[in-house]
């Protein structure tokens, strides 16, 4: 028989029973969407990661004194870590952040006790490049604003101080600072996101902060990275290498889009589920459906189909519904997915593999649903299938 | 083709038997041989029970005979396998049923064309016989109703015009009017009988005698056997009057 004459045939049966052909692909559509927006989000999410990694490279390494049980030393690293860093040859920048005992708060009436969490921190002028960030709001620390009462807020910190505008001012430690400028939430250093941070030669002045880095940023050369972290605890603190933490926080992003993976095999087997009662119901709708048009069916015979095409006309039939529902789920799957994405922000990325692999579960699911009612359906004797009760 | 040579036997039944199985079988056909040549126009008669559809279902290759031989158009159906019995049925031979079996979601030309779906007849071919074969029912201005939109009458005038669309050897009707009223029995049977002026051989099983009387030839048919057969008017070829 001619395809078209196939595709006719098989259609017969869905065009007489809409609601009921479009309830079962809908079984199929549901599975196939599910397994399809999965795939799609989680692929974007994967994706976006790669691109903020892509943008801020994998090449940071942060560099700490270890701290808690057993690890003794102060929590600090050697006064001349940085120095010393900066000397090994593949590092091309290096900046660090130290503590400074003081307390940062709205204004000088406000307890001293409700910091709101916000730490301050002596930083670097170098300390934004090096971690990869950038300022929202004004400006950050240069040499000059170093030396003077003048601060750059972490966007946490800006928001809980409710401060959106370079300008104000803030009660630090015992005096006003100037806010000169806020930065953008950072991605690979989210302490600074809860700091305000003034210069060193400030802190030094006005706080008595030793010298001594608490934590130092580091960038390498992408190629060495490995090499240099093996160099960075007797480079730091020569003395006790073991007292050095190295890390570096790309690490995490990485760990995230790893992790969203083992997510995504367990919702792709809720969908697997869904798929494989929506081929149940296809399966259902057919064996009701041969019964139901045992009368058409000795008809046809009579006409002069053969068993072969008879059963062609209810597979197709199974497989039209199946493809109908794949079509259907892949383009809700597609939608659930650009609409997941814009709301998070992120480039909409539909996977090919699950758009190919969702209509090619369809068919294959249409075809096993398919093949038993079909046969049936070839089996019935033709004077049997006449014979109306 | 009747014009040229003496009418042929597009049917011939010799000592056909049906039993169906169970215990003990059932036996419906008990020997029944009978000839029918091409143009004649006949009604089997028998009352219900007497066997009639089985042997319908014989004669249209639905069902095979216990024993006994069936000759459609030439060919011997105990030698064809089923798939070649769907070919004698796509080609030789057209069915007009009781209840229509007219599908409803197709117009009545689709559905008087899938008459010819399994005959490897192109669609537009199909079409455009199957609006010829309307025409000639008398249904040319209802083409693209649905059955469902249809009166008894016309629905059935659409079967017949699938029955004839192929231009079969032989039309078998299963108690065409069986559903109908009077007044539409009366139209089909007066409709079976132009196409049997235009050449066209029909077998009609009926229980109403009234009908089964209209017709040049009548068998009749009681417990599995024929009674009685008024006799061909015809001369079959090959054969001495």
């Amino acid at each position: 028989m001619h395809p078209g004459d196939i595709l006719r045939s098989g259609s017969v049966g869905l065009r007489t029973r809409r609601l009921r052909a479009g309830l079962s692909a809908l079984g199929i559509a549901i599975g196939i969407a599910a397994m399809v927006a999965v795939l799609g989000i989680s692929e974007s999410s994967k994706n976006d990661l790669l691109s903020v990694l892509d943008k801020l490279g994998t090449n940071l390494i942060s560099v700490k004194a270890s701290t808690g049980i057993g690890a003794g030393g102060s929590g600090q690293l050697p006064d001349g870590a940085p120095l010393m860093l900066g000397h090994v040859r593949p590092v091309e920048q290096v900046s660090y952040v130290t503590s400074v005992n003081a307390k940062v708060r709205r204004t000088d009436y406000i307890p001293s006790e409700q910091t709101g969490g916000i730490t301050v921190k002596a930083a670097t002028s170098q300390l934004l490049d090096t971690i990869g960030g950038s300022v929202a709001r004004g400006r950050f620390l240069d040499e000059t604003s170093s030396q003077y009462p003048t601060t750059v807020l972490g966007s946490v910190a800006a928001q809980r101080l409710g401060i959106d505008e370079p300008g104000a001012r803030i009660w630090l430690g015992d005096q006003w600072f100037e806010v000169i400028g806020v930065l953008d939430p950072l991605t690979l250093a989210q302490d600074i996101d809860r700091s305000a941070m003034i210069g060193v030669p400030v802190a030094r002045r006005l706080f008595d902060t030793t010298a001594a880095p608490e934590t130092v940023y580091l960038r390498a050369n992408p190629d060495k990275v490995v090499a240099v972290e093996s160099v960075i605890p007797a480079t730091a603190n020569p003395d006790n290498p073991d007292q050095v933490q190295v890390s570096r926080p790309s690490d995490a992003i990485e760990a995230r889009a790893a992790a969203s993976n083992a997510f995504t095999a367990l919702f792709l087997g809720l969908g697997a589920v869904a798929l494989l009662v929506g081929g149940v119901g296809i399966a259902n709708v057919m064996v009701i459906s041969v019964l139901e048009r045992r009368s058409e069916i000795g008809l046809r015979r009579a006409l002069g189909a053969t068993r072969r095409h008879v059963a062609v006309q209810f597979l197709s039939e199974a497989l039209l519904l199946s493809v109908i529902g794949g079509a259907g789920g892949v383009t809700l799957g597609a939608l659930v997915t650009a609409g997941y994405d814009l709301t998070r922000g992120w480039a909409i990325v539909v996977p090919l593999i699950g758009v190919i692999g969702g209509l090619g579960a369809a068919l294959c699911i249409g075809a096993i649903a398919g093949l038993y009612p079909a046969l049936r359906a070839a089996r019935l004797a033709p004077a049997e299938a006449l014979r109306t009760v | 083709m009747s014009e040229l040579a003496l009418p042929e036997v597009v049917l011939g039944l010799r000592d056909v038997h049906k039993s169906f199985p169970g215990s003990p079988p059932t036996e419906v056909l008990f020997g029944v041989s009978l000839d029918v040549l091409g143009g004649e126009l006949v009604a089997l008669v028998g009352p219900s029970g007497s066997g009639k559809s089985t042997l319908l279902n014989i004669v249209g290759t639905l069902d095979r005979p216990t024993s006994g031989a069936v000759r459609i158009a030439g060919y011997d159906s105990a030698e064809l396998s089923d798939r070649q019995l769907s070919a004698v049925r796509a080609r030789e031979l057209g069915f007009v049923f009781q209840q229509f079996f007219l599908l409803d979601g197709m117009t009545a030309l689709d559905n008087v064309a899938d008459g010819l779906l399994y005959t490897g007849t192109g669609r537009a071919e199909r079409r455009e016989q199957a609006a010829e074969a309307l025409e000639r029912v008398g249904l040319g201005h209802r083409v693209s109703h649905h059955p469902n939109q249809m009166s008894g009458g016309e629905r059935q005038r659409v079967a017949i015009a699938r029955a004839v669309v192929g231009h079969p050897a032989l039309v078998l009707a299963d108690e065409p009017t069986g559903n109908l009223d009077t007044r539409s029995s009366r139209s089909i049977i007066d409709l079976l009988h132009e196409l049997n002026d235009e050449g066209a051989t029909i077998l009609v099983i009926t229980h109403d005698r009234e009908i089964a009387t209209s017709f040049p030839r009548q068998i009749e048919l009681r417990d599995g056997r024929v009674e009685s057969d008024t006799g061909s008017a015809l001369t079959p070829a090959g054969r001495e009057p």
